[in-house]
């Protein structure tokens, strides 16, 4: 957190092995991410950008290199403390929301609050986080009783109720149409506005990235381009 | 997580796919149910047997012939050995003693007949055995001198010949072809549900070694010893071993006679009743295994059908330990549930074996112990929590990426 950081990668490296072949997703990224920013992750498929977002979450280790989040090491911890860190530091949302389909949207945003061993206040963070989203009258449905918009708002308030340095939001609109996407896109910017949380986006849509203030463009594996958008250079 | 949020997520989880669940309860189900059937129907035959020798006293001894097989020459047990026990000074703790030869009689009477044991009796065999009269009297000194031609009715064996077990002294049976007066009929003594001590006769020993069994001189079959208290028993068997070596003039370790205390034959039959319990018991408990593999099928398919939620667990901060619970509750859960469903079930067929039972006239009543309950709840969680803990163990180890990506 010293110098202002909240991502700091160094030559992150990511190779799989499929038998014989190593398949190398990430060939020595650098990256740095300052609190507050908001970034978007553009590329061809498969030049790594799922891959990448992995490893900022901290769902995965880099095969090389180092990786500070908000000033701690993350590249040697154990799965256990790199559990606890996604629970406290890391929300996510997925292109297909992955919610648990038997649970009320409710059960759903209080997950993150179990794992972290918060009981007191939990229910009315909870209903907080979905009012915040604007679902604060579906509370109690379950997921296959809402829309997608509605679905990945409850993922929204999920990632954001154990109160995350970062959202990383995999291809977030990717499952939904133009005005649903267009709202969810103006709720996570919100959370930028309102708490200062650091947004990552991945995204193919031009429109999308437009509405960031940086976009790192990858090709195999590599930073091809890392630049200002045009909503910033404008101002 | 806490635990009642843990239990109440599982049972939702469980819930959800009800059928399944029942159909994976049901391997646990009967084999709880097996168990505890079959131990209790074990214990319920132990109870009668050991019942039965209970009634027999305990203070008694009971001694035939034929000992270690080393011996060369084995003399018989004679009415004289009989007649020396009764030395209040050779053997002190002795206080009665109640020589027998016993054979199989056919009795009959206006066309009924009937096959059972009879037993050739001093008079002393009624206060050794504390026979109690019904009606009429027993054998007596002046039978035993006359060799009468006298019978002394087991209550069921009246029953079946007379259709009444009252009434009947001074009928005259055959026994063997010869007549025999009823002399009298004794009180039921109830008990064992293999050999029916209500349906024996007695007839004087005298008469039964003369016209009825034939024994060579005056050999006898067995004679029944009866100690001054249950604590006697031990000292009391040490008086006639010895008394009887002499008489035989065998050396120790060659006796040509044995010597049986109801604490032997109760020894005998619990580890024969226990020996049956353990093997019914053992069978009955594969089938409780069959029921954990089927608990662990249905986990495995379980973690598979949800890599994507454990997946998504893992990314907002489940650690390992938390997935481990999750599927280990419900595993065990579901052998729980099986397990208390088994126990109603075990008590409903060992209630059902105990009523056919007592239709068949056999007396057995099922015990079910709060033991047989305890190990059986105890031992299908354990099925339960056994079984998982592979199913669980994969979902704890899956890589949250590759959970997030299964299809
Ligand atoms: N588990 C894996 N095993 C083997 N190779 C993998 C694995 N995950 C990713 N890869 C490979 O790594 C490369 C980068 O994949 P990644 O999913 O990061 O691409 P992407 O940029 O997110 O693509 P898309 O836009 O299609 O989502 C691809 O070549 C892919 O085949
Ligand atoms: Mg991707």
């Amino acid at each position: 957190m010293t110098d202002g950081y909240v991502i700091k990668a160094d030559a992150i490296t990511k190779v799989y092995q499929m038998g014989q072949i190593e398949v190398h997703a990430l060939r020595g990224i650098d990256l740095r991410i300052a609190a507050g920013e908001i970034v978007s992750i553009m590329g061809p498929s498969g030049s790594g950008k799922s891959t990448l977002m992995n490893i900022v979450g901290c769902l995965d280790r880099p095969t090389a290199g180092s990786y500070y989040l908000e000033g701690e090491q993350v590249a040697d911890m154990s799965d256990d403390q790199l559990a606890a860190i996604r629970n406290r530091k890391v929300g996510f949302v997925f292109q297909s929301f992955n919610l648990l389909g038997r649970q009320s949207a409710l059960n759903n945003v209080e997950l993150p609050m179990r794992y972290a061993g918060v009981n007191s206040g939990r229910r009315k963070r909870a209903i907080e986080a979905l009012e915040s989203v604007g679902l604060g009258d579906r509370i109690d449905h379950r997921p296959n009783e809402l829309s997608g918009g509605q679905q990945q708002r409850v993922a929204i308030a999920r990632a954001l109720v154990n109160n995350p340095a970062i959202i990383l939001a995999d291809e977030p609109t990717g499952n939904l149409d133009t005005k649903s996407g267009e709202e969810i896109m103006k709720i996570l910017l919100g959370l930028n506005e309102d708490f200062g949380t650091t947004l990552i986006f991945v995204t193919h849509d031009p429109e999308i990235a437009s509405m960031t203030e940086r976009i790192i463009h990858l090709r195999d594996g590599l930073v091809e381009q890392d630049r200002q958008s045009e909503r910033v250079a404008n101002q | 997580m806490n635990f009642w949020q843990g239990l109440l997520e599982a049972l939702q989880s469980l819930s959800s796919n009800k059928l399944r669940s029942a159909l994976t309860i049901l391997g646990i189900v009967i084999g709880v149910g097996a168990v505890i059937a079959m131990l209790a129907i074990g214990r319920g035959a132990q109870d009668t047997i050991t019942g039965s020798i209970s009634g027999i006293g305990t203070n008694l001894l009971f001694v035939v012939p034929g000992g270690s097989e080393e011996v060369s020459n084995p003399k018989p047990l004679t009415l004289t050995d009989a007649e020396a026990l009764r030395d209040s000074f050779v053997a002190p703790s002795v206080t009665g003693v109640a020589p027998i030869i016993t054979g199989n009689v056919e009795l009959s009477f206006a066309g009924e007949s009937l096959f059972t044991q009879g037993y050739g009796v001093t008079p002393d065999y009624m206060p050794v055995r504390n026979v109690e009269m019904l009606e009429g009297e027993f054998i007596g000194e002046v039978h035993i001198l006359g060799r009468a031609a006298v019978v002394v009715l087991g209550p069921d064996a009246a029953e079946e010949l007379f259709g009444r077990s009252e009434g009947v002294i001074g009928e005259t049976v055959r026994i063997g072809g010869q007549p025999f007066r009823v002399l009298g009929v004794m009180v039921p003594r109830g008990g064992s549900g293999f050999s029916n001590p209500d349906e024996l006769i007695m007839i004087p020993l005298s008469t039964a070694q003369t016209r009825l069994f034939s024994r060579s001189r005056d050999s006898v079959d067995m004679i029944m010893v009866q100690a001054i208290s249950a604590e006697g028993v031990s000292r009391a068997t040490e008086e006639v071993a010895s008394l009887l070596r002499t008489r035989h003039r065998t050396a120790i370790g060659e006796d040509d006679f044995t010597i049986f205390t109801q604490q032997d034959f109760l020894q005998t039959a619990t580890t024969i009743t226990n020996v049956l319990t353990i093997f019914l018991g053992g069978i009955a408990a594969i089938s409780l295994l069959v029921g954990g593999i089927g608990i662990m099928n249905i986990m495995l398919v379980s973690v598979t059908e949800r890599t994507r939620e454990i997946g998504l667990r893992k990314a907002v901060g489940a650690r390992k330990r938390d997935i481990m619970l999750q599927f280990l509750t419900e595993s065990s859960l579901l052998s729980l549930m099986g397990g208390l469903i088994g126990i109603a079930l075990g008590w409903g067929l060992s209630t059902l074996v105990g009523v056919i039972a007592t239709s068949q006239d056999v007396e057995l009543l099922p015990n079910m112990g709060l033991d047989a309950i305890l190990l059986a709840t105890i031992f299908s969680t354990a099925v339960g929590l056994f079984f998982g803990l592979y199913p669980a163990k994969r979902a704890a180890d899956l890589e949250p990426v590759e959970a997030l990506r299964y299809e």
